[in-house]
C-alpha cells in the first residue's frame, strides 16, 4: 500500500481534480467502459493493492499519452501504468501477450549476451552500408516483422529498412548497420520489466560506442524514444545523437530531388514519435515536399491523434479492434487513399483490421512514410 | 565433449553434454506412438520431455521459442501424417506455424536444426525411438544452445 501511494506521489496523481478528461479522451475507456485511467488511480488510493495489480486490465493501457495530453494538471498516467506493473511483474502477474507472446520471448531472447542473430539478410546489393561511419541506422525489430507478418497479410517490413537506407544513401551517407543489434527493449520497459531494458541497453549502447557513430538514424518511433530519453533516464549519459528518419528527411530535403507522386493520403501521429518526442512537423514537411501529393487532415490528428489500438503486443482485443476500425474509417472520411504511417507497429496493428475476414471492410491503403518517400526520390 | 581437469585432484574427466529437448506431441497421434513405444519397450534416449498438445497445429511459435529461451537445446513438434489428422487440417496448420517459427529461429541465430517437425502416428512405436534417438543425436553433435544458461554438471 505505502509503495502504491509512493508511486501516486511519484507521477503527480494527488494533483487530480476529477474532472474526467482522462476518461473521456481514453480510445480503450471509449469502447470498453469497464476499464478507465481514473478509476486505476482511485483504486491504487483506496482499495487494496493486490486488487489493481491482479486486474487483467491493467495491462490494457496503450500508454498513448492521450490522457495526460488532455490532464490540466498533467497527472504523469502512463508512467504511474509502468511502475505499477513493474511491481506486479514482480508479483508475478501478467497479462494476455498477442500472438502467444512470441515476440516478447524475441526481445527477452536478444538479451542474452551469448546469441549471434543472422539478422542482415534483409541488405541487397543495391544498398550502400559502411562499416564505419558517423551515422548508424538502427533496424529494431523490422527482420523478425518479415519472418512472422510477411505472410499473413500483404507487407514486407523490410522494405521499410531497405528504403530507408536508399533514403540515406541518396543524401550520400552510408550507415553503419549493426550485426548483433540488440532489441531496444521499449515494449518490455512499459511492462514493467525494467531490468531486461537495462540489459538490452547495456549490450546495445557498448556496440554503438564501439561503432564510433556520432548520430543514430532509426525508422521506428519507439526505438528512437528509447534511445532518445528512456537509455540516458535510466543507465546515464549516452555519447550520440538520436533522430527519427522523417527528422533527417525533413532537415534536407532541398537536397533530395522527388518526382511527380499522384497520390491522396493522410497522415497518422504515432503516439511515440508526437506525444512523447515532439515530432509532429517533420513527417508533414517532408510529405509536403513531394509533387502531386495530397495530403488531407484527419478530424484527430497531431497532438490528438488517436493510438492504433494495441501496443507493446498486450492486450489485444475487440476493444483495440474497434479502435482501429473507428481509425481507419477516419482516415477514410477525409477522402485519402492511403494512410501514411511512420511507425512500422501501427501499420502492422492497421493492416490486421484491413485484412479481417469482416463483412465490413474498410478500403484503404496502408504505408510507412519512407516508403512513400522512397518510391518519390527521382532517378 | 570437452576435457576438464580438476584441479585438486590431477584427474581428467570426461563431462559430456546432455541436451535438454522439448517434445511437444499431438494428442491423438504422436503422443500415442510414444505410449506405443513404452508399451513395446523400446530403448530410446531419455533426454527429453515430452508436453501434450491437442493438435500440432496449435503449437505456435510462441511455445517453440519460450522453450528456447528457457534454455531447451533443441525443440521437436510432432502431429499426424497428412490425411489422419482428428480435425482434418490441423497437421496443415501445424507446417505454416513451423515455417514461421523456422524463419524466426533463423534470423535469431540459432541452427535451424534445433527446430524440427515430424509426423508420427499412433502405432508407429518404433519410428518415435527413431527420430527420438536421431534428434538427440543431431543436438548432441551441435553442441548446448547460446541460450542454455544451466551450469553443467560434471556427472
Amino acid at each position: 500500500m505505502e509503495l502504491i501511494i509512493e508511486k501516486l506521489k511519484k507521477n503527480r496523481a494527488f494533483l487530480c481534480l476529477e474532472c474526467g478528461k482522462c476518461t473521456a479522451t481514453c480510445p480503450i475507456s471509449t469502447y470498453n467502459r469497464g476499464y478507465s485511467p481514473r478509476r486505476m488511480l482511485a483504486e491504487g488510493l483506496f482499495y487494496d493493492a493486490g486488487d489493481l495489480m491482479s486486474d487483467r486490465l491493467l495491462w490494457s493501457c496503450l500508454t498513448c499519452r492521450l490522457c495526460s495530453q488532455r490532464c490540466p494538471v498533467d497527472v504523469k498516467y502512463s508512467d504511474y501504468m509502468r511502475d505499477i506493473r513493474a511491481e506486479a511483474c514482480r508479483h508475478g502477474q501478467w497479462g494476455n501477450p498477442s500472438h502467444g507472446g512470441t515476440l516478447l520471448h524475441i526481445m527477452e531472447m536478444t538479451a542474452s549476451p551469448k546469441l549471434r542473430q543472422n539478422r542482415t539478410g534483409w541488405i541487397t546489393e543495391d544498398l550502400r552500408i559502411g562499416t564505419k561511419g558517423e551515422v548508424l541506422y538502427f533496424v529494431g525489430c523490422l527482420p523478425y516483422f518479415q519472418d512472422f507478418f510477411s505472410k499473413d497479410f500483404d507487407f514486407d517490413p523490410v522494405s521499410i529498412a531497405q528504403d530507408t537506407v536508399r533514403i540515406l544513401n541518396r543524401l550520400g551517407i552510408e550507415p553503419v548497420v549493426l550485426e548483433n543489434e540488440r532489441c531496444c527493449g521499449h515494449d518490455l520497459y512499459w511492462l514493467g520489466r525494467l531490468e531486461k531494458l537495462d540489459d538490452l541497453g547495456r549490450l546495445n549502447i557498448k556496440q554503438i560506442e564501439e561503432s564510433g557513430a556520432k548520430m543514430v538514424v532509426t525508422a521506428c518511433p519507439e526505438c528512437a524514444l528509447v534511445l532518445k530519453n528512456i537509455y540516458p533516464e535510466r543507465l546515464g549519459n549516452i555519447g550520440f545523437e538520436v533522430a527519427h528518419i522523417s527528422e533527417i528527411i525533413a532537415r534536407n530535403v532541398d537536397r533530395l530531388k522527388f518526382k511527380n507522386l499522384d497520390m491522396e493520403i493522410t497522415f497518422q501521429d504515432p503516439c511515440r514519435l508526437g506525444r512523447y518526442l515532439g515530432v509532429y512537423r517533420q513527417p508533414r514537411e517532408a510529405l509536403s515536399s513531394i509533387p502531386g501529393l495530397r495530403m488531407y487532415e484527419m478530424r484527430h490528428s497531431g497532438r490528438g491523434a488517436i493510438c492504433c489500438g494495441t501496443t507493446n503486443w498486450m492486450n489485444c482485443d475487440a476493444t483495440s479492434h474497434q479502435i482501429q476500425r473507428n481509425r481507419l474509417n477516419e482516415a477514410r472520411a477525409t477522402g485519402a487513399k492511403t494512410l501514411v504511417t511512420a511507425c512500422p507497429k501501427c501499420q502492422i496493428h492497421l493492416r490486421c483490421t484491413t485484412c479481417s475476414k469482416e463483412p465490413e471492410k474498410v478500403d484503404i491503403a496502408l504505408s510507412d512514410l519512407v516508403n512513400i518517400v522512397a518510391s518519390a526520390l527521382a532517378d | 565433449m570437452a576435457i576438464k581437469t580438476s584441479k585438486r585432484e590431477k584427474k581428467v574427466t570426461w563431462e559430456e553434454f546432455v541436451p535438454d529437448i522439448v517434445a511437444f506431441a499431438c494428442n491423438w497421434c504422436s503422443y500415442a506412438g510414444a505410449d506405443t513405444a513404452g508399451v513395446n519397450r523400446i530403448q530410446h534416449s531419455p533426454n527429453f520431455r515430452i508436453i501434450r498438445t491437442m493438435c500440432s497445429g496449435r503449437v505456435t511459435p510462441a511455445y517453440v521459442l519460450k522453450a528456447l529461451k528457457l534454455g531447451a537445446d533443441g525443440v521437436l513438434v510432432s502431429g499426424c501424417h497428412f490425411g489422419d489428422c482428428h480435425y482434418i487440417f490441423g497437421n496443415y496448420e501445424a507446417v505454416k506455424q513451423f515455417e514461421k517459427t523456422k524463419a524466426l529461429v533463423k534470423t535469431l541465430g540459432l541452427d535451424e536444426k534445433r527446430v524440427r517437425l515430424e509426423w508420427v502416428s499412433a502405432a508407429e512405436g518404433g519410428r518415435w525411438a527413431d527420430v527420438i534417438n536421431e534428434f538427440v543425436g543431431q543436438i548432441t553433435a551441435l553442441g548446448p544452445s547460446p541460450l542454455n544458461h544451466k551450469p553443467k554438471s560434471g556427472k
